[in-house]
């Protein structure tokens, strides 16, 4: 539990980060929260030679509405999320999500950024934001450009961040005023990544969905965008046999692994059981 | 002369003696950070040492190649077996009888076993050492699951015991055979189960967990050359027995060890053994001439000190019709992992596992136990529970339920209807036992009453019924334990640990001025000590317990004893420490009586000295006494006040208690609530009740972990796939469901002050509590029974398997 040697970088701006980044190549890690690589070091199996820690980077901080869009710097803290007034306001299910992240400590330092660009498909919030439709902001050495979260993913800890590159905001479009939305969560303690959850963003018209998006979170090597099973609630009234059909449509893309949450059987089960209480609850929440 | 205005009840009060919720000293120092940990000890120069550890399970040793890892800076020194050779220590004795090895010689036998030890100017460098030795490796055949470990065609485990067809007790059946242990009329209980009307059969399995306490084993070593003494620090439940043990294998006077326990954080049985680790810190310090310190870390604390339980229980019941118990009949295949390392008295090598028969009147009851090897960590050690008494615990009281489904009879009803009777007390079972002291049937009614248990079989049926309609996907279980301990290791006449018996000691000495320090063979890992024993002392003595500071773990200062584990402290030193008080008093009152001009009968105890009978203004604190004693005591007398007390008990004590789990089971997700836990214990006198509300607190807490998902498991190579709490189930606070106690005193008739021990009540009856409850559940829909634990996605399997989902 002792990590190995590594040198310790702490640059004031996103240009000297991804410069260095790029200049020191695949030995060096770019440090947000700390709560997936430090554990990795501590076991040995990350041995980053060069650690670049992003706390000294004061514009990577912060929560700002732009239009019809919210932006979140990438090394804003859980903690930070769960206390913004236009989080709550404008996308509360990014508050719901944050508050089942871990336990208050781990908030206080692990960043949204941290969490989307691991990679971990245990982590929470990826998922979500492919359900709340949100783009990242990856800087490198060539500049700036956007990538689509439901594009960001390509294998448990394989993204689209290319060498050099550093993801530095979060941008989410506001859901309308309105509304329903709810992240159900299935774990096995506090501090537990999920055996499963399913992240549900919809809209209501005269009582029939409207609009709907489903993430779902550790069901596959990467977060799920579950498409079909959104499609088919769009136009009813969740009767029973609807929810029973989008269940078995989200599972219909998941490929959990079997491991101490339970067989794969099981995850993909109650995978299918989150889909259906959070479309449930979302229902219920929306005006 | 003491004050008359202060009331008797005041003067009472002051002592805060036995029965009073003292708030616990010791928290003083710990919820400022200012306890004294191993970890905490620094000592000039020292060295850190480290193991490197092997990732196969079985496979033997090529070659090891040391010399890049002493080339690493700060590297010292890496020892491996041929090294510990050379001072006949490779290989080490453990507390069951078998031998196992300190560092790997020639192969290893379980994954994460020690192979060799780095040691460094600090820990860094001690582990980038371990990562510069070269082990060169040949995978061998594993063996994982005990029930194949007799094959044949199984692998052989233990080269050392080829052709050993003795064992430490008595004959191997075969290579990974460890011991047959049998209890009981073999005759009898066949016939009783031809004559049964009605009998069970289960096989019941009790798996594999580890105490982890939140302090991890850790030692100190410290050798000097110039006297050839050897200080150790160490995370130790038994300082006395790691001195002696060291003193026989290290062949070091005994004198000339120094062994420490300072303030431990948690032991539950992880802290009672020898482990590889102080050998290697005491060899190592020995080699350079510095201090060594070993901490471990928490994966090498889950896969490799000690483990407990794993014990799979094929249990039959018979019984007539009307379900009174005629005949118990179990076996035991026994996971023992490579070496026998279990931590029970020397002659007992399934612990107390004979007291399977539990709270019922067994006529006739036969065991038998058969200890195998398999690839996998050694220990079996007492987790929270005196010596396999969790194991017999769960077994009976998963049997009982099984037989009430059986004869379609309410369980409490079944137990009522089998209970050991109070007018039966002393009660031989039918294994061997004399129990003490009971009152069964008080403490189930009592339990019944209080959580209106048929009102809640009422609410089962409705639920039940409401479940079969579709109108719910919740299925209700409750979950009755009613059991019955055995603690209180022991009366030399059965008990010793490599022979040394089982014994436990106190001093008391009384200084001048009436405050005093008193000092046991016992040491504290969380259970308040230092409150509860100068509570007895305060009681018995009339000395305020403030004024008593309390002292363990120092082998220099501390009077012999075996130290704290199996709920013994009280039972056994609790009973020396009241033998000593009574002593110092016996004194007290010869000094008394010369100074009140009077014969000592004609004096009377009086809360905090003696007074003259009749006449009432004639009175001698024990506050005078002590310095009387001192500076004026009688003629003929020597001064001073003190005495020691060695305690060898004339029995076991008895603790029962009544439990009820009231659990909701979501079927499709097999997510599970507690919605009510309700435990009723009787430990005999109570010491300090709010120290046995925190001890039944935690103890069911960790009951609750074990039955529900607390589990070392391997996968079928021989991995362990639980090496760390993400997957190792330690509940929080938010998971741990709320704990309701009760009580009901029967004293032990042969203590002291007939206290029985507590700490371990809530371990060994919450686990068949959790575990009936689940069964109940379930049992509805046509289920006997399901093993633990019961984790959400095993409940969610139960639920598939019987067509819920």
């Amino acid at each position: 539990m002792i990590p190995g040697p590594f040198q310790f970088h702490r640059p004031q701006s996103v240009a000297d980060a991804v410069k260095l980044l790029s200049t020191l190549g695949d030995e060096a890690r770019p440090l947000a929260g700390g709560h997936s690589l430090v554990p990795m070091m501590k076991l040995r199996l990350a041995t980053p030679e060069h650690l670049i820690d992003l706390h000294g980077i004061g514009s990577l901080k912060g929560i700002r509405r732009e239009g019809d869009t919210l932006v979140i710097g990438a090394m804003t803290t859980q903690h930070e999320l769960v206390a913004s007034p236009e989080i709550a306001a404008l996308v509360p299910i990014v508050k719901e999500t944050s508050l089942q992240i871990a336990d208050p400590q781990v908030r206080y330092r692990g960043t949204l950024g941290g969490n989307v660009a691991n990679g971990d498909p245990g982590n929470d919030m990826p998922g979500l934001m492919m359900a709340l439709g949100a783009r990242y902001r990856l800087e490198g050495p060539d500049g700036a450009r956007d990538v689509d979260a439901v594009d960001f993913y390509q294998g448990a800890y394989f993204t689209a961040l290319e060498p050099g590159e550093l993801l530095t905001e979060i941008a989410i479009p506001v859901p309308p005023s309105g509304h329903g939305y709810a992240y159900e969560k299935l774990k096995r303690k506090i501090g537990d990544y999920a055996t499963a959850a399913a992240a549900v963003v919809l809209t209501l018209s005269a009582g029939k969905v409207a609009t709907c998006r489903i993430g779902l979170t550790n069901l596959s090597e990467t977060p799920l965008l579950a498409e079909d099973a959104a499609a088919c609630v769009i136009g009813t009234t969740l009767d029973e046999a609807t929810l029973a059909k989008a269940a078995d449509l989200a599972r219909a893309v998941m490929q959990p692994a079997a491991d101490g949450r339970g067989p794969a059987e099981y995850r993909t089960h109650v995978g299918g059981i989150m889909v259906m209480r959070a479309l449930k609850r979302a229902a219920a929440k929306a005006v | 002369m003491n004050d008359m205005t202060i009331t008797r009840a005041e003067r009472e009060a002051k002592l805060e003696g036995m029965g009073c919720k003292r708030k616990r000293v010791e928290d003083i120092r710990f919820t400022q950070g200012k306890g004294n940990y191993v970890d905490d000890v620094k000592l000039p120069g020292m060295l850190h040492g480290d193991f490197v550890r092997s990732p196969h399970p079985h496979a033997r040793i090529k070659s090891i190649d040391k010399e890049k890892a002493l080339k690493v800076p700060g590297v010292l020194a890496v020892l491996t077996a041929e090294d510990l050779k050379g001072v006949n220590l490779a290989w080490m004795p453990t507390l069951a009888g078998d031998v196992q090895m300190v560092l790997a010689d020639g192969k290893v036998l379980f994954q994460n076993q020690e192979v060799a030890f780095v040691v460094a100017t600090d820990r860094y460098a001690a582990d980038d050492g371990i990562n510069a030795v070269e082990v060169e490796y040949e995978a061998l055949p594993v063996l994982v699951d005990p029930f194949h470990a007799m094959d044949a065609d199984a692998p052989v485990l233990r080269e050392d015991l080829e052709g050993k067809t003795e064992g430490a007790h008595g004959p191997r059946k075969h290579h990974n055979h460890i011991f047959e242990w049998t209890v009981g009329d073999r005759d009898l209980t066949d016939a009783a189960f031809r004559k049964a009307e009605v009998t069970i059969k289960e096989m019941i399995s009790y798996h594999r967990t580890h105490p982890s306490p939140l302090e991890t084993c850790q030692c100190l070593c410290s050798f000097d050359k110039v006297k050839g003494e050897l200080t150790i620090y160490g995370t130790f439940q038994a300082p006395h027995v790691i001195r002696t043990v060291v003193a026989l294998i290290a062949k070091i006077p005994e004198h000339k060890i120094h062994v420490i326990a300072p303030d431990i954080g948690g032991g539950f049985g992880n802290k009672v053994g020898a482990y590889p680790g102080y050998i290697c810190a005491a060899v190592a310090s020995i080699v350079t001439g510095r201090p060594v310190k070993w901490v471990e870390d928490r994966i090498e604390n889950l896969c490799a000190t000690s483990f407990a339980r794993d014990y799979h229980m094929t249990t039959e019941i018979a019984a007539t019709k009307e379900g009174k118990v005629t005949g118990l009949r179990v076996h035991v295949l026994a996971d023992h992992g490579a070496f026998d390392a279990c931590a029970d008295p020397s002659k007992w090598p399934a612990g107390f596992f004979n007291i399977v028969t539990g709270s019922y009147d067994f006529p006739t009851a036969h065991l038998a136990v058969d200890g195998v090897y398999t690839n996998k960590a050694p220990g079996g050690v007492a987790y929270r529970c005196s010596f396999r008494v969790t194991e017999a615990a769960y077994c009976i009281e998963r049997a009982m339920d099984i037989l009430a489904q059986k004869l379609g009879m309410d369980p409490a009803e079944l137990r009522l209807k089998n209970f050991i009777r109070q007018e039966q007390f002393p009660y031989h079972s039918a294994l061997g036992w004399e129990y003490d002291s009971g009152d069964y049937h008080t403490a189930m009614k009592k339990m019944m009453d209080t959580v209106d248990y048929a009102g809640l079989r009422r609410e089962q049926a409705e639920k039940r019924a409401a479940f079969r309609r579709g109108e719910t996907r919740e299925i209700m279980g409750l979950g009755i334990s009613f059991f019955t301990e055995i603690v209180g290791a022991g009366p030399s006449k059965n008990c010793d640990i490599l022979g040394i018996a089982m014994f436990d000691s106190c001093e008391i000495r009384l200084h001048p001025t009436g405050a005093g320090i008193a000092r046991m063979g016992t040491k504290s890992q969380g259970q308040g000590h230092e409150t509860t024993w100068a509570q007895i002392i305060a009681t018995e003595i009339g000395i305020p317990a403030d004024d008593i500071m309390v002292e363990e773990g120092n082998t220099d200062t501390a009077p012999y004893g075996l130290g704290t584990y199996g709920s013994r402290s009280t039972p056994v030193a609790g009973a020396a420490i009241a033998m000593a008080a009574r002593k110092v008093k016996a004194k007290a009152q010869m000094i008394a009586a010369y100074r009140l001009e009077v014969h000592e009968d004609d004096l009377e105890w009086d809360i905090d000295g003696f007074r003259v009978k009749g006449l009432p203004e004639k009175f001698l604190g024990m506050k005078d006494i002590c310095w009387i004693a001192y500076n004026a005591p009688p003629p003929g007398m020597e001064p001073g006040l003190e005495a020691v007390s060695y305690y060898d008990p004339p029995n076991m004590t008895y603790p029962f208690g009544a439990y009820l789990c009231v659990m909701d089971i979501d079927v499709d997700t097999g997510v599970y609530k507690v919605r009510r836990f309700y435990a009723l214990d009787d430990c005999g006198t109570r010491i300090n009740p709010m120290i046995i509300e925190g001890q039944v607190h935690g103890g069911l807490t960790e009951a609750f972990a074990i039955a529900m998902g607390q589990e070392i498991r391997y996968d079928e190579n021989g991995n362990v796939v639980t090496g760390s709490f993400m997957d190792f189930f330690l509940p929080t606070a938010v998971e741990t469901p709320h704990w309701e106690t009760d009580f009901t005193v029967t004293p032990s008739p042969h203590h002291p002050i007939g206290a029985k021990g507590v700490g371990e009540s809530p371990n060994v009856g919450g686990v068949p509590a959790f575990s009936n409850a689940v069964n109940d559940a379930f049992s509805f829909l046509g289920s006997t029974h399901i093993q633990m634990p019961h984790d959400f996605w095993r409940n969610w399997q139960a639920a598939k398997a019987l067509g819920a989902v």
